[in-house]
């Protein structure tokens, strides 16, 4: 009571909006004071990119007020939200592909001349040191030069509250430790930043406050600074989780993937070329290819699991066989089994039935098809398998997998491939977007599975999944990897620096 | 020798002249990344509404102003259904031609075989009347120019306004246009409907200028043949003249083979335009990476706003 | 105030009631524009929907009619499903007629039996090869299926007329546009005395079945479905791309052919300069109608012959223009759309309590 309390800038009393069976936001309070840097903390599906679009005026809420500089508000529509002087970086960048840097700030801001407008985005990108280039086409842009453009976009619009979702995720350490600066100048401005996030040690080192989301509810707000990351957790997940422990000594037999020299032509407009990728992956050890979004690994996965046909040179031979022109269902016949990064769309159908995703990919191995007819009984047998042994939560299955909460149908497609008792897994971030709880489980049941002795490749974005799992981490760079290395000899900044730059491979890899 | 190239020429350009108009209106609805393939519905709709207030006014400018506006009342149907109901576009713009094929020929029934004072030419004194060039760039019918015109203004608005910069983005990606706050089904809304009004256009030309009567089906594919041209065009406004005049160039050697009795039988010349189209089709799309780049990221892919 | 709200599993009721809603619907609409042309809108909605139903010889002519509708309706809603848009099942119609009367055209004597089947095979060829046009284009070039299969339509109906105003033209003609009048053993056997109801008729009603069974049992069926619904998934399972685009429009291609040449061997028994009232557009109603399931289309098929018969009745008694059927079936079509919209939206009604614009 006896500091100065800061002006408030934004209060938020009893937000509460729902979704059809779900009840994203509930009697949700926050308040935001001018010059701070505050924190919406929680894992995914908390509610915090809800709450936030609410303030945005992307979406609307159910019940609630919300106070403005101190007077009763509505912002109905994202125009509204940057007249008052809000400005928001979103996690899936509100960029568009076909357009120029310059147009794409043009968009966003009222009607100017665009001579004008060059000159001011400069001034302004140089004034925070964001590098820009006004008549870059978007397309052919990194994730972290795309968020400058929204970054740069946000602060030409002088706003007084600046919400970041996430922003992290696409960025390496290095680019990341480049934003907090900008952010503290900001605030240092006496504007106020709302950054969303679920990284710990983030919140820690850059947040004055923070405020925690669990499950649609506010179930606390604390200094970040006075807090341990452990202590943060909790409060976060809200139950201890069980971390799953690596066995440091592990016992590796024949190789059962190995890519040598590999090069292959982007099939996509703007996709990336792979060159010259040398790896290998042995029975009972997981390898991690690190990396940031877009630097090839969809590439990589298109050529691993025979969907974009031939690489242009180079071989890969899974388990013992060169499998450069095997199909899909040829290569899963050898015992291997994928699982691509994109979950519904790609590795499930979102309107057919748990049962007909069953048949997807475990047809052939499982002898599901009888001369090109399809024996359900068994393959609903085996979809109930999986609900059991991974502990699925759904009506059974014959319900949609769009039904299905991303964690849920994420534990259901991993078991639908771990149990056909694969030598070979390849998976593609399988825990992004997931919750923690299933996070966990879906970790647990990878470990436990290359314990046995089945050769695992991850990609995957998340650092801490990789540190988490792997044994050998490499980091693939503008389709280019680095030569894997012992994971406990790794570093997370070292895995940092070697995402930001190109690895061109002079020899094979040397056994690791 | 001469008078034979002017007379090819011009119509040239009145055969090219209805494809401009189909052509950029579906063009202006694609960018904004709505695909309509109901513009032969549209352009027949168009056809017979200008055709029978023509011949009931008497006055064929007002005819062709009706043609705008069943083209539009057309569209109308179209952008209820897929931007409110959120049904398929294809499936939804199939109908509109089954529809606008039945509609029209209900509506013309009882004006087969009539006939109407054609929209006339204009005539500038003493410009119209030099020799060679006189009839060349002065003897043509107002809406050639126009079309001239439609194609000038679709390419300035599109390079150079703020709005024709919206509405890309809207055809670039919905989501992020409504991240930002611009009323994606509004602004699609008023692009089909524009659509809409220019194949209605299209299809009054033909009924008042072109031949001037209406018979059943009398577009002949001309809207599909439009369609075709903005692809062909890659969605750009300019290229859409090269298309249509090269259509335009294969009626006069459906004309002039037909004159000079080279004995070709008559349907096969008349096949021409529609394999023309498909060998078209089939030399643009062979760089598949250029389509992908040129067509708008959200083309054929329906929105709705989470609120 | 109305909310939409995405359903989390699909309603299989909707899916059912919105092709019954949009008949209902249509009927309405039906019953206004016979009052707009000045008829009892009673009278003429009998006409159309319920006297075609009434005497044995209609019902025979309502089978006949479906037979083509059917067929065709079949084979496009395995490639819709699929995703590839053929559209030009008109064209291949036209080319299976064509393929197969040419047998009856060269041999116009012929009293071999087995000149019909091989007709029937000619015609699915001849529907196949016009197929195999966009198909290839696709494939190969990545062209557009649905401009290059209707543009194909236009060289069809031209290939046609050339055929019979010149080279097949019947010598014994008095110079009209058309082929000679198929010999004996080129024709369908009808099969009641008195009714045209024919062989074809029951073929097309059997394959409905066979359809049905293959689609939701076999592999094939299976990833037709994945195919049309998530590419990328099936693409990931393994199958092949360029093979579902093929056998799409291959097997559009074919259907459409048959329903040519039985209809050529049918009720024509010659090859015209017109062959179909527009049975290759209409199938794509039907097929929709029929939510692209083979029991649907063997329904909606009968439904759309209805129609059909009963625009010819009231164009006879009632004096109402022919076109009227081809509006219908457009407004048909239009609800449909416009009631899927059920099938993937709830819609609820709620009050707002804050928050409101």
């Amino acid at each position: 009571m006896d500091e100065v309390i800061p002006p408030q800038l934004l209060q938020l009393k009893g937000i509460t909006k729902e979704f059809p069976g779900c009840l994203a936001n509930d009697r949700i309070d926050l308040d935001i004071q001018e010059g701070e840097i505050h924190a919406l903390l929680g894992e995914n599906g908390a509610g915090k990119s809800t709450l936030v679009k609410i303030i945005y005026g992307v979406l609307r809420p159910d019940e609630g007020e919300l106070w403005w500089k101190g007077k009763l508000t509505q912002i109905p529509r994202p125009a509204n939200a940057r007249q008052l002087g809000i400005g928001m970086v979103f996690q899936h960048f509100s960029l568009f592909e076909a357009m120029t840097t310059l147009q794409n700030v043009a968009l966003a801001l009222p009607t100017i001349n665009l001579d004008d407008l060059r000159e001011k985005l400069e001034q302004t990108a140089e004034a925070y040191g964001l590098v820009l280039h006004p008549e870059h086409y978007v397309h052919d842009l990194s994730m972290g030069e795309r968020q400058r453009i929204e970054i740069v976009r946000c602060l030409l619009q002088n706003p007084k509250l600046f919400i970041l979702d996430e922003p992290t995720s696409v960025l390496t350490p290095q680019e990341t430790e480049i934003l907090f600066h900008t952010l503290r100048k900001i605030a240092s401005e006496g504007r106020a930043v709302l950054y969303i996030s679920h990284k710990l040690e983030e919140v820690r080192s850059l947040c004055d406050r923070a405020t925690i989301l669990r499950g649609g509810k506010k179930v606390d707000a604390c200094i970040p600074s006075e807090e341990s990351a452990h202590s943060l957790a909790e409060k976060m997940i809200g139950q201890k989780i069980e971390m799953v422990e690596k066995k440091s000594s592990i016992e590796k037999s024949g190789m059962q993937l190995e890519v040598e020299s590999l090069h292959a032509d982007p099939k996509q407009p703007h996709g990336v070329k792979l060159s010259d990728l040398h790896f290998h992956v042995s029975s009972g050890e997981v390898l991690g290819i690190a990396g940031i979004a877009g630097n090839g690994q969809g590439e990589l996965m298109g050529i691993l699991t025979g969907e974009t046909g031939s690489p242009a040179s180079g071989a890969i031979r899974m388990l013992s066989k060169e499998v450069n022109t095997l199909n899909p269902i040829q290569r899963r016949m050898l015992g291997a089994v994928f699982l691509p990064e994109e979950r519904l769309g790609h590795a499930a159908v979102a309107e057919m039935t748990l049962s007909e995703n069953t048949f997807l990919t475990s047809a052939d191995q499982m002898h599901f098809d009888k001369r090109g007819w399809i024996n359900w009984p068994a393959v609903a047998n085996f979809s109930n398998q999986i609900i059991d042994d991974f502990d699925v939560r759904t009506t059974g299955e014959e319900a949609l997998a769009s039904s299905l909460s991303g964690g849920n149908l994420q534990k259901f497609i991993v078991g639908r491939e771990i149990l056909q008792h694969p030598k070979l897994l390849i998976i593609s971030q399988p825990t992004w977007g997931v919750d923690a709880g299933a996070a966990a489980e879906i970790h647990r049941k990878i470990q436990v599975y290359a314990e046995s002795g089945a050769a695992v490749l991850l990609i995957s974005q998340d650092l801490d999944e990789i540190f988490l799992l792997s044994h050998r981490i490499a980091v693939i760079s503008q389709g280019t990897l680095s030569l894997a290395e012992a994971a406990h000899e790794m570093s997370v900044e070292q895995v940092g620096l070697l995402m930001g730059m190109r690895h061109d491979q002079k020899s094979g890899n040397a056994a690791a | 020798m001469i008078d034979l190239i002017i007379a090819s020429v011009l119509t040239m350009l009145t055969a090219a002249t209805p494809l401009v108009f189909a052509a950029t209106g579906e063009l202006i609805c694609e960018k904004s990344g709505v695909l309509n393939l109901g513009v032969e519905g549209m352009m027949l709709v168009g056809a017979v509404f200008g055709f029978a207030v023509a011949s009931f006014t008497g006055s064929a400018l007002i005819g062709l102003l009706s043609a705008l506006l069943a083209g539009m009342l057309a569209a109308l149907i179209f952008a209820v259904l897929t931007l409110i109901f959120l049904s398929n576009q294809v499936a939804t713009g199939l109908a509109l031609t089954i529809f606008g094929t039945g509609l029209s020929a209900l509506v013309g029934f009882d004006y087969v075989g009539k006939t109407i004072d054609r929209l006339g030419q204009i005539y500038i004194p003493v410009l119209s009347d030099l020799p060679l060039l006189g009839k060349l760039l002065f003897g043509n019918d107002l809406l050639v120019y126009l079309g001239f015109v439609m194609l000038l203004l679709t390419d300035r608005f599109l390079k150079k306004t703020r709005w024709g910069m919206i509405l890309q983005a809207v055809g670039d990606s919905d989501v992020s246009a409504h991240a930002l706050g611009y009323p994606v089904v509004l602004i699609r809304f008023g692009a089909v409907l524009y659509g809409g009004m220019m194949a209605g256009l299209a299809g009054g030309y033909l009924s008042l200028v072109y031949t001037p009567l209406w018979a059943e089906q009398m577009t002949a594919g001309r809207g599909w043949i439009a369609l075709a041209l903005v692809v062909f065009a890659s969605w750009q406004p300019w290229r859409v003249l090269v298309g249509a005049i090269l259509f335009g160039g294969i009626t006069i050697v459906q004309l002039n083979a037909q004159a000079f009795g080279l004995g070709i039988p008559a349907s096969f010349l008349n096949m021409l335009p529609y394999l023309a189209t498909i060998v078209v089709l089939v030399l643009i799309s062979k760089d598949a990476t250029r389509i992908r780049l040129n067509a708008p990221a959200c083309l054929g892919k329906p929105f709705r706003a989470a609120r | 105030m109305l909310r939409l709200e995405p359903r989390v599993s699909h309603s299989s009721l909707a899916a059912w009631l919105s092709p019954l809603l949009a008949m209902l619907f249509t009927a309405l609409t039906g019953a206004l524009i016979f009052m707009a042309l000045g008829k009892s809108a009673g009278t003429t909605l009998y006409l159309y929907f319920i006297d075609p139903l009434t005497t044995s010889s209609s019902l025979s002519e309502v089978a006949v009619k479906a037979g083509p509708l059917i067929l065709i309706g079949i084979g496009l809603s395995i490639g819709f499903r699929a995703g590839v848009w053929n559209i030009g099942a008109e064209g291949q119609y036209i080319l299976g007629a064509l393929f197969g009367s040419s047998l009856a055209v060269y041999f116009h004597e012929s009293t071999n039996p087995w000149i019909l089947p091989a007709m029937l095979l000619l015609g699915i060829l001849g529907g196949m090869v016009w197929a195999a046009i966009p198909a290839l284009l696709k494939t190969r070039f990545n062209s557009n299926e649905i401009l290059v299969s209707l543009m194909l339509v236009y060289v069809a109906e031209l290939l046609l007329i050339h055929l019979v105003q010149g080279p097949w033209r019947n010598p014994q003609g008095w110079g009209f546009p058309g082929t000679r009048m198929f010999p004996d053993a080129a024709l369908m056997p009808m099969l009641f005395r008195g009714y045209r109801f024919h062989l074809g008729s029951v073929i097309a009603f059997l394959i409905p079945i066979l359809a049905w069974i293959i689609l939701s049992r076999s592999r094939f069926g299976y990833s037709i479905r994945v195919f049309g619904s998530a590419p990328l998934a099936a693409r990931y399972s393994g199958i092949n791309p360029k093979k579902m685009i093929w056998i799409s429009l291959l097997a559009g291609g074919g259907f459409a052919g048959l329903a040519g040449i039985i209809e050529a061997t049918s009720t024509i028994g010659q090859l015209m300069p017109k062959i179909s009232p527009g049975y290759g557009f209409t199938a794509i109603i039907v097929a929709f109608l029929g939510r692209l399931d083979p029991r649907g289309v063997l329904l909606a098929g009968m439904i759309i012959a209805v129609t059909y018969i009963g625009g010819e009745n009231a164009h006879v008694s009632a004096g109402l223009p022919k076109a009227v059927t081809g509006l219908f079936q457009g407004i048909i079509l239009f609800y449909l759309l416009a009631f899927d919209l059920l099938t993937h939206y709830r819609v609820r009604f709620i009050s707002r309590t804050a928050g409101a614009s």
